[in-house]
């Protein structure tokens, strides 16, 4: 059973209708291994009983001939999206015991296409965070090793849960949410793929808030190819968000031919900071090299505000957190710590039931926005944006996508970053921009380093252009040749 | 706020000689609308606890806003009301504090650019002066829901039904100078809104709610510090509360101290105005645009059809009716103060004499409406009888004195006037054969005024009485005056 | 524009959280190190940049006025820590 586990959302979708296994058996076999994985700490709720229920309705439904899209695929959902009857707790302490009476449209669309939910994933608490380190419910462990070394190893964040459960073969596929690099820069560390769609592709509607204007839920899968399954669920125009756009879904692995012949690949000189380390520049230059053979043309690009664009991501993306977290007050649920008055009340609720980081970030967040700063800090980082997205539709008269590493490096040790945020924030310099300009991104395992660690390269597209993304990701992921699955070590 | 009032209006005395009192004011007006501002929870007065409450106005995470169109079209009516300017591109902001009927932790509001921006308010004050209120800006926002604070000895309750319903925040520029001029500018205010219908204006539902900005100052002096008195929702208590507080705050100034500006709460049972302990710590909002919302956008073909929609209203009616029908501009404002009354008195007035149909209205009508607290909705006499009434009076069928008694018949018993005045024998007697009889009867029962009556003409009027005394009221009071003038040879 | 404990402490109570004295002081440091770093967008001259005010350019949509929603208290305070017959209930509030 345990090679069940190693199919593809592409190859199970061919096996449950070709009745070579059942969705029962596939959820069973996948149940197992995540049951044999807790020491990843990848899950913060296990929901087997309604996984068991989901998979046995899609056999049902494979045998009518009626089957959906997703139809018995057992996923995992970051603990960020609302589920109905469902504890949600966005990795952190202040949604104590919230069970949301709703479920958001990302993964209502998700079940209403036949996915299985295996249960809630470990995160950054409230998404805010590079390495899962911040989550209430502990860290979560890579299932990436250096060779011949067991030191734990960070699964990237804030997505964290849903790659080291993908990478790990707990799930088939997961839903990660990515606000300045928290779907890509994770998918790149534990070797699997993950995309940002354009902003407004994907109803944020149910999904905990962390800075509205940058947020985006998106798919993280083993392939390309299932990615693109995944999001054609995910994505839809949604009226119950107001920045959800109306536009048709559309066929997503259709786009998916192969074929990148003349296709103009932009390379943006700013991208090659100082200080990057040789192998990310090799790798760099690796998918250079795959695209030139697959007949694509490549085109040098400058894109002058980039390195603006995370000062201006941590002055944005605080300032609506503190705003967006305001509601986490201790009066219609989650945590509530008693005070002498109303005031002290919210005041110890508050300090007790958010961590470090996401503190650091409502003050951050609070002082920019606070009489006086507003214009120097929130203002000035808002026409940082204007400027940086002024910079991507300039390079786009010359180019039709663009490719960079997707992160600085490969998965760093636990507790080796965690004294000192900006070194933390760092690990979002490449994958940032896009979120500020409202751009797709898509991050493509692109094969290991010398210590045998998964890295990713990153290619973003225009506006609603996530099919060419898809297209050129297949490439470099076949040039790159399979990612090996990594050790099981974790098995007990 | 600047403002744009020149003159000086009306002073008050203190021990140190006279004081101006300077009031602006922001006044809440909820939307007529069915659904919330940004959810289709509805927005009906009066339910149980957390009845008309959704997941977005509960503030549950992820849950986010939609605007309703109607509201949006109702802030550019209004706006029209107001002759005001209307903003075709408007930004809705997030106000930020915590309070526990504020579920998000912040209210949407709109701060730097507003649907509408500055208008004017025409106001006709008691003693026929009117004078100009200008409107500094109408911007749409959410209310909040209630804490109640008398339900448990250490507890507050909240009910978010109210949370989220539309409001038009309308402030006025500090123009106002006297409680009676504050009262007549909310109830012109309240008339406009009345005739758009863009709310229903029920301050005792808190439809519409005053918060008042009160300073005092030396006549012509420099503006003092305001402190704003929070939902004072009665025209009665709005007077109440300015003098108090212009009172409070000459006192505090010539005592030696200063005032501090501060928000206080009106207690309508005190009559006073008290500090309010919740706002005392000092507010730092950290507005910013809402970033769950774009732009709110429109084009002039979504303005120019709210304008064609547009009713007559207070200000060019009361024109209409002075030019028209020739009404003192006191008696045109009483008609218009109310659109219901407009409408009532225009269907008595249609094809009558106006000026006579508008005595009876206001006097007659009016007056016993009010003695009996009934609206003009509720009148036992209809806008159809009330015109036959005046009707018979012009064309001679009845005198004034006998439609009095045919009103208080159709008020008390209803009925059409023309059949009462026939059935009963209420007519006038025109038949001048019998007024002689009556008049001859008269004058051959008093020769002795007969002749006191020769010296003095005056005396006429006692002939006159007799006789329609003895014709019980019925007979033409001309025609009488006429034919004892003649018998007596005094013409 | 740098932060000082004192500012740490206003920040810290307009944004509701309680903050021991012997953390206002690591908190300021913090803090104004994050804030240096961002300072350095004052290099580039924005003075004729417009402020993004939406990602996508869509116009904002409408919802029609019909009741769709409510009549679902008990399901509005069911996650709630305290309360009685569906209201919520905190600390009382002195106005
Ligand atoms: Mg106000
Ligand atoms: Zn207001």
């Amino acid at each position: 059973m345990s090679k069940l586990t190693d199919l593809t959302i592409a190859e199970a979708r061919d096996g449950l209708k070709k009745k070579a296994f059942s969705a029962v058996e596939l959820t069973e076999a996948h149940i197992q291994s995540v049951e044999k994985a807790r020491v990843l700490n990848a899950f913060v709720t296990e929901t087997p009983e309604i996984a068991r229920a989901a998979a046995a309705d899609s056999d049902k439904r494979i045998a009518s001939g009626a089957m959906r899209p997703l139809e018995g695929i057992p996923m995992g959902i970051k603990d960020l999206f609302c589920t109905k009857g469902v504890l949600t707790t966005a990795g952190s302490h202040i949604l104590d015991g919230f069970k949301p009476p709703y479920e958001s449209t990302v993964t209502r669309n998700m079940f209403n296409d036949g996915a299985v939910m295996l249960g809630k994933l470990n995160m950054d608490e409230f998404a805010m965070g590079s390495s899962n380190e911040t989550s209430y419910y502990g860290p979560v462990i890579n299932p990436w090793r250096r060779k011949g070394s067991d030191t734990k190893l960070v699964p990237g964040g804030s997505s964290g849960g849903s790659s080291a459960s993908v990478a790990a073969r707990l799930v088939m596929g997961a839903t990660g949410t990515d606000t300045g690099g928290s779907i890509r820069q994770p998918a790149a560390v534990t070797g699997i793929a993950g995309i940002k769609p354009t902003y407004g592709r994907c109803s944020r509607w149910g999904i905990v808030a962390f800075a509205s204007s940058l947020d985006q839920a998106g798919p993280m899968a083993r392939t390309v190819r299932d990615c693109a399954i995944m999001l054609k669920s995910m994505a839809s125009h949604d009226p119950l968000d107001s920045t959800s756009v109306d536009l048709p879904v559309p066929d997503y692995e259709a786009a998916m031919t192969g074929n990148i012949k003349g296709l103009r690949v932009g390379i943006p000189k700013e991208y090659r900071i100082d200080g990057m380390p040789a192998e990310i520049e090799a790798l760099w230059q690796k998918g250079i090299a795959w695209l030139k053979d697959a007949g694509a043309e490549m085109v040098d690009v400058s894109l002058p505000h980039t390195k603006y664009a995370l000062p201006a991501y941590y002055i944005v993306a605080p300032a609506e957190a503190s705003s967006n977290l305001a509601r986490y007050d201790g009066v219609r649920f989650g945590l509530r710590v008693p005070g002498k008055d109303i005031t002290s009340m919210y005041e110890n609720t508050r300090a007790a039931g958010f961590g470090r980081e996401v503190q650091r970030r409502i003050l951050i967040g609070t002082y920019v926005l606070s009489a006086g700063y507003y214009d120097a800090y929130y203002i000035k980082a808002q026409k940082l944006r204007t400027l940086i997205a002024r910079d991507f539709e300039e390079a786009y008269a010359k180019c039709d996508v663009l490719l960079t590493p997707t992160a600085p490096g490969p998965a760093f040790g636990i507790g080796e970053k965690t004294d000192d945020p900006i070194s933390m924030y760092l690990n979002d310099v490449f994958t940032v921009t896009v979120n500020l300009a409202g751009l797709p991104g898509l991050s493509v395992p692109a094969g290991l380093n010398a210590d045998g660690l998964p890295l990713g390269l990153q290619l973003i597209g225009k506006a609603f252009d996530e099919a060419t993304l898809f297209r050129v990701g297949e490439v470099i992921e076949k040039a790159a040749g399979a990612t090996p699955r990594p050790q099981s070590w974790w098995e007990v | 706020m600047v403002t744009t009032r020149t003159e000086t209006g009306p002073l008050i005395d203190g021990a140190t000689g006279k004081w101006e009192i300077v009031i602006g004011m922001e006044v809440h007006a909820q939307v007529l609308s069915k659904a919330k501002l940004f959810s289709g929870a509805s927005a009906e007065f009066g339910a149980d606890p957390n009845a008309h409450v959704s997941f977005i106005d509960a503030g549950m995470p992820g849950m986010l806003p939609v605007i309703n169109r109607f509201c949006v079209e109702q802030a550019v009516r209004t706006g029209l009301g107001l002759k005001a300017q209307i903003n075709k591109s408007s930004v809705f902001d997030r106000k930020n504090y915590f309070y526990p009927d504020l579920p998000s932790g912040y209210q949407i509001s709109q701060y730097k650019q507003p649907v509408v921006g500055e208008g004017i308010v025409l106001v006709d004050l008691p003693g026929g002066k009117t004078i100009e209120v200008g409107i500094e800006r109408l911007h749409l926002e959410q209310d909040a829901g209630k804490s109640l604070h008398d339900q448990h000895p250490d507890q507050s309750f909240v009910d978010l039904n109210r949370a989220g319903v539309a409001l038009m925040e309308i402030v006025s520029r500090p123009d106002l100078r006297s409680a009676e001029e504050a009262a007549a500018y909310l109830k012109k205010l309240r008339a406009i809104l009345r005739y758009l219908g863009t709310c229903d204006g029920n301050m005792e539902e808190g439809s519409m709610r005053a918060d008042v900005n009160v300073s005092v100052r030396k006549p012509g002096g420099p503006l003092g510090t305001r402190c704003e008195i929070k939902n004072v929702n009665s025209m009665r208590f709005v007077a109440q509360a300015v003098d108090y507080e212009a009172r409070r705050q000459v006192d505090i100034i010539e005592g030696g101290g200063t005032i501090k500006q501060e928000t206080r709460l009106f207690d309508s049972k005190k009559g006073e105005t008290r500090s309010m302990r919740s706002k005392e710590e000092a507010h730092d909002y950290r507005y910013f645009p809402d970033p769950d919302l774009l732009p709110l956008e429109f084009d002039d073909a979504f303005v120019a059809r709210i304008k064609a929609s547009l009713p007559e209203l207070p200000d060019d009616k009361k024109d209409r009716f002075m030019k028209d029908y020739g009404l003192s501009s006191y008696d045109a404002g009483v008609l218009v103060a109310e659109r219901e009354s407009a409408d009532f008195f225009e269907r008595v007035a249609r094809g009558r004499d106006a000026k006579l149909a508008a005595n009876w209205v206001i006097n007659e009508l009016f007056g016993r409406l009010n003695k009996e607290g009934k609206a003009v909705g509720e009148s036992p006499v209809s806008a159809a009888a009330m015109g036959s009434i005046v009707s018979l009076i012009s064309d001679g069928t009845i005198s004034g004195k006998i439609a009095k008694d045919v009103f208080e018949i159709v008020w008390t018993e209803g009925g059409d006037p023309a059949a009462i005045v026939e059935t009963r024998g209420m007519k006038q007697v025109t038949d001048m054969g019998a007024i002689e009889a009556a008049v001859d009867q008269v004058i051959a029962a008093n020769p002795q005024k007969v002749e006191q009556a020769k010296a003095k003409p005056s005396m006429v009027g006692w002939f006159v009485g007799q006789v329609m005394q003895a014709t019980g009221g019925k007979a033409n009071p001309q025609a009488v005056n006429e034919l004892i003038k003649k018998k007596l040879g005094l013409e | 524009m740098s932060v000082d404990k004192e500012t740490v402490r206003r920040v810290a109570r307009l944004a509701r959280i309680a903050f021991p004295e012997e953390r206002l002081e690591p908190m300021a440091g913090e803090l104004n190190r994050i804030l240096a770093w961002v300072e350095q967008l004052n290099a580039v001259d924005t003075s004729k940049v417009e402020p993004m005010t939406s990602v996508v350019k869509v116009s904002l949509k409408m919802r029609e006025d019909a009741v769709t929603d409510g009549a679902r208290a008990p399901e509005v305070v069911r996650n709630a820590p305290a309360g009685e017959d569906n209201y919520f209930a905190v600390p009382k509030v002195v106005e």
